[in-house]
């Protein structure tokens, strides 16, 4: 076999992908024997098998499709792989199955190309696969492809046909995001425009298949990106613990501290280890597997990602995924679902299906309760511990995920972390902080109020009646004598938040200041109550943590719709006609509480039920049972 | 500096090393031949000089003497654990079968009994896309049945470097470290890593002939044949195999006796 000649030791993955039928294996046969690349013998036995099986035209596709089952069907059912090379370089070629019931096989094979061919028959244009598979390139996150329109032979080698084609995937294609690099007028079966150029189609003045090939281009390997070393393996040999992983993207050198996520650890590179030894060996980059060893025995284990300081992933336990599905078994809301990126493996709860595209149409069916087979879909997944996370568009390699439902792989899918905020805890900046405790203790305090102090915390979207709810319960409760004060989100935010906006990291900074204000109010043994839209779980999770003992989160309930017909400052308007951005139930996601303290219903409750609702639960937590008296005299006294 | 070569190495270093985290008790089947201790150098550099589980030989007692000579040398220089394992008579195999086929079949079955003995659960195997159409098809990660038997028509789906590691008890996976190496690139990574290899891959006069033949691919005596060549260092090969058209398996008489012979062999467990 005539491959990889001396000259060119680069080596370009190209998949061929396109509708049942549409050509690509016999494209493929015909590309390996218009280049001299097919074994010795291979044509002749192929010519045998032929005959035998009583065709008379040579099917180039048993090049490849060699199970009988495919031979027998004329059909390709698994991906495979072959190698070619032209004068410029080598090529390996994948091939992939066109129908349907095989689209986890044609997966399989594009997920490993750098460059991919979509063969559409010119006889039948734009298929359902033909979408399919394109839309599938387009999650794959492939970006260089070139369309060929097969079987020209079949309509006459006709320009018209070819133009009227060409648009119709061109503009597929465009419409989810892709650019065709070229169109080239194919026949496959007879070997033209593929690596010969064609006499009857001398009104096409564009390359032929093998030129462009050609064209396309080796990315070469993320080193100019942030460091990421996710550990594969822990091992001990001769008293030396060592991490082994492949440095995804970035590199690495010895002595450069290195943080480990999601245990936010750090330690230092005292040696990058290969084998055969090489003390010279200082660094490594992108691609490369080592292991490292470390200054200090910190906890490190399979899955963890290490990182610079300066640019780690995020941590979070919510994410969003565009997923496709391969299983016969369903995706579904509030089933989980193990899932691996890099080494790390989690378990994630489908916390809703956002959105389901029908490849075929692009029409959208938002809020499904499941995701079927071959469907494609966004989706937002939550895990029980905290995650170290890259979105797709800043990591490729560690930003996409596999899906597992039972023993095998059911989907993948890239990460997204569009509305959600980095959850990594700030630890205090200051070294020098030592905590001083007051002479005075809580009861002393709950003595001298007449209560104890609390935190009701009101979450829900905007218009749902919080602000309201929270002033009428703070006057009922002032009126009987309780100290109290209210914080709300639009008074905090021309003060002690005006700083900040609210993209995702600021709405989280936002709610952790208030929640250590709440805190400290509460601790002075004031009733606070406060009522900011709070729309990330994690959020609200961490200023319960501020306050534990204190904290009850309370849900003013009332659904999308009823707020929006509320919509008391015009701001829902707004958010629709796209002039505010990032509002909450509209382009930003709400995480309804999963566990409130309390429930309110404003949407089928007026006011006044409300705040007794409220106020019965709040006297209820506050009272002091032995000075029950002294603060009624109180009362009285104001 | 980073090339080809190590990008194709550093691809088969993860998937040891994943199948060694995920798969225990975990085995290697070697042959012998150039690929298989081509793995079984990057195994060492997996485990910085280490072969931390045990290679196993499917025995016929077919293969030539150099060839165990070849075997005797490396165990002791890598300080291998090996398993030298006794392949069923032919007499026992299916009758049906064309006769090269059966004879290779021998191999299926002492894997077999193998894997019944030792409970591996992940099986190293040295087998290249390149080699042959079924076995351009495998996966990396290739799960089998209880008898070793591979259900071709309904693999899992395998992408970015995710593998199946999980399975029914009692099933095992067949592990493809070099699955993505062509036949040249297996003998410039030779060359480059100065890794050992049978003699029997260089040309030798033939005595009676007086032609040079050398080996492309080793197997059993009554199985496989050289092929005449001029190429008596691993410089020349390299060479030989940039031009020649003729298949790295031309010397196996067991891949093509009928079309579906090896898809048989293959389905039945044959590496
Ligand atoms: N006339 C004509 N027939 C062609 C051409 N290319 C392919 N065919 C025929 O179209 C049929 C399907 O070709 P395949 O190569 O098997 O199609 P495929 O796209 O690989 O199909 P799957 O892999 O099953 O999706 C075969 O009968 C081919 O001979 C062409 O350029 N002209
Ligand atoms: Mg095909």
């Amino acid at each position: 076999m005539k491959k990889q000649s001396q000259k060119a030791m680069q080596q370009l993955r190209v998949v061929i992908v396109g509708h049942v039928d549409h050509g690509k294996s016999t494209l493929i046969g015909r590309l390996l024997y218009d280049t001299n690349s097919l074994p010795a013998g291979k044509y002749e036995e192929l010519q045998e098998i032929c005959k035998r099986r009583g065709t008379d035209a040579l099917e180039w596709s048993f090049v490849l499709d060699a199970f009988q089952a495919e031979r027998d069907q004329a059909i390709t059912i698994d991906t495979t792989q072959i190698w070619f090379s032209t004068e410029m370089r080598d090529y390996v070629i994948i091939d992939a199955p066109g129908h349907r019931e095989f689209l986890k096989n044609m997966i399989s094979g594009a997920a490993q190309a750098d460059a991919a061919i979509l063969v559409v028959d010119a006889t039948e244009g734009v298929r359902e696969q033909t979408k399919r598979h394109a839309y599938m390139l387009s999650l794959l996150g492939m970006r260089q492809i070139a369309v060929v329109i097969n079987k020209m032979d079949m309509v006459d080698h006709s320009t018209e046909r070819f133009e009227e084609v060409s648009k119709e995937v061109d503009h597929y294609l465009k419409s989810i995001g892709l650019n065709a690099n070229y169109i080239v007028p194919i026949s496959a079966r007879e070997g033209d425009m593929i690596a010969n150029r064609s006499d009857k189609m001398d009104w096409y003045k564009g390359k032929s298949l093998t030129e462009t090939l050609d064209c396309f281009e080796l990315e070469s390997p993320p080193l100019s990106r942030s460091l990421r070393f996710p550990v594969q393996d822990v091992y001990r040999y001769n008293e030396e613990r060592i991490l082994v992983g492949r440095v995804e993207t970035g590199s690495i050198k010895k002595g450069d501290t290195i943080l480990f996520s999601p245990t936010n650890e750090s330690a230092k590179v005292t040696n990058i280890k290969v084998w055969p030894e090489d003390s010279a060996r200082v660094s490594a980059g992108a691609g490369e597997c080592i292991g490292i060893t470390l200054d200090e025995r910190i906890f490190v284990e399979r899955g963890h990602i290490g990182s610079h300081n300066e640019n780690p992933p995020m941590l979070s336990n919510v994410f969003r995924a565009n997923l496709f599905w391969l299983s016969a078994k369903p995706l579904k809301q509030g089933n989980s679902y193990k899932v691996r990126y890099g080494t790390n493996e989690a378990t994630v709860t489908v916390q809703s299906i956002d959105r389901v595209i029908d490849t075929d149409d692009l029409g959208q069916t938002e809020k499904a309760s499941e995701v079927g087979k071959n469907a494609v879909a966004e989706v937002t997944l939550r895990s029980r511990e905290m995650l170290a996370i890259d979105p797709y568009t800043d990591n490729q390699k560690l930003g996409r995920m596999v899906i597992y439902d039972g023993y095998d792989i059911a989907g993948g899918g890239s990460i997204n972390m569009d509305g959600y905020a980095d959850q990594r805890e700030n630890a205090p900046k200051s070294q020098n902080i030592f905590m001083v405790d007051h002479l005075i203790t809580d009861e002393r305090r709950a003595l001298n109020k007449g209560h104890k102090g609390g935190i009701f915390w009101f979450t829900g979207l905007s218009g749902a009646g919080k602000s309201t709810l929270a002033m009428a319960v703070e006057k009922a409760l002032f009126d009987k004598g309780y100290h109290t004060y209210v914080l709300d989100g639009d008074n905090v935010r021309y003060g002690l938040n005006s700083d900040l906006g609210f993209s995702p990291e600021d709405r989280a900074e936002n709610i952790r200041r208030v929640g250590e204000v709440t805190a400290l109010m509460a601790d002075a043994g004031l009733i606070v109550i406060s009522a900011f839209i709070s729309p990330y779980r994690a959020d609200r999770d961490k200023a319960r943590a501020a306050s534990p003992d204190n904290f009850n989160e309370i849900y003013v309930e009332a659904d999308l719709k009823t707020c929006e017909n509320r919509d008391p400052k015009g701001l829902y308007k707004k958010a629709r006609q796209g002039s505010i951005k990032q509002f909450t139930g509209v382009d930003s996601p709400y995480e309804a509480p999963e566990n409130p303290e309390m429930v309110v219903n404003t949407q089928d409750n007026d006011v006044q039920t409300c705040v007794n609702q409220v106020l019965r639960y709040v006297e209820d937590l506050v009272r002091l049972e032995t000075y029950e008296t002294s603060r009624k005299e109180k009362a009285i006294a104001i | 500096m980073y090339n080809y070569l190590d990008e194709l190495e550093a691809k088969s270093i993860y998937i040891i090393r994943e199948a060694y985290n995920k798969l225990d008790p975990l085995g290697m089947m070697w042959s012998i031949g150039k690929d298989s201790t081509a793995l079984l150098y990057m195994v060492r550099k997996a485990f910085f000089g280490r072969v931390p589980f045990p290679v196993a030989l499917l025995d016929t007692e077919q293969e030539m003497p150099e060839v165990y000579a070849f075997r005797d040398r490396l165990i002791k220089e890598w300080d291998l654990d090996c398993i030298n394992w006794k392949c069923p008579p032919e007499e026992e195999m299916d009758m049906t079968l064309p006769p090269n086929t059966r004879s290779a079949m021998r191999k299926t079955e002492g894997l077999k009994t193998l894997m019944e003995e030792y409970k591996f659960k992940g099986m190293f195997g040295g087998i290249r896309r390149d080699e042959q159409g079924l076995r351009a098809k495998e996966r990396v990660f290739s799960p089998r049945s209880f008898d070793g038997s591979w259900d071709f028509k309904d693999q899992p789906p395998e992408f970015w470097d995710q593998y199946k590691t999980e399975f029914p008890e009692g099933a095992h996976l067949r592990v493809h470290p070099i699955l993505h190496w062509t036949e040249i690139d297996i003998w410039r990574y030779h060359q480059r890593e100065n890794i050992p290899f049978c003699e029997l891959y260089l040309a030798r006069e033939d005595k009676e002939t007086g032609k040079m033949m050398r080996y492309r691919s080793l197997g059993e005596k009554n199985l496989t044949f050289p092929v005449e060549s001029p190429a008596d260092s691993i410089e020349a090969i390299i060479e030989e195999l940039g031009v020649t058209e003729v298949s790295e398996r031309s010397g196996r008489s067991m891949d093509t006796e009928t079309e579906d012979s090896f898809e048989k062999l293959r389905a039945r467990g044959y590496m």
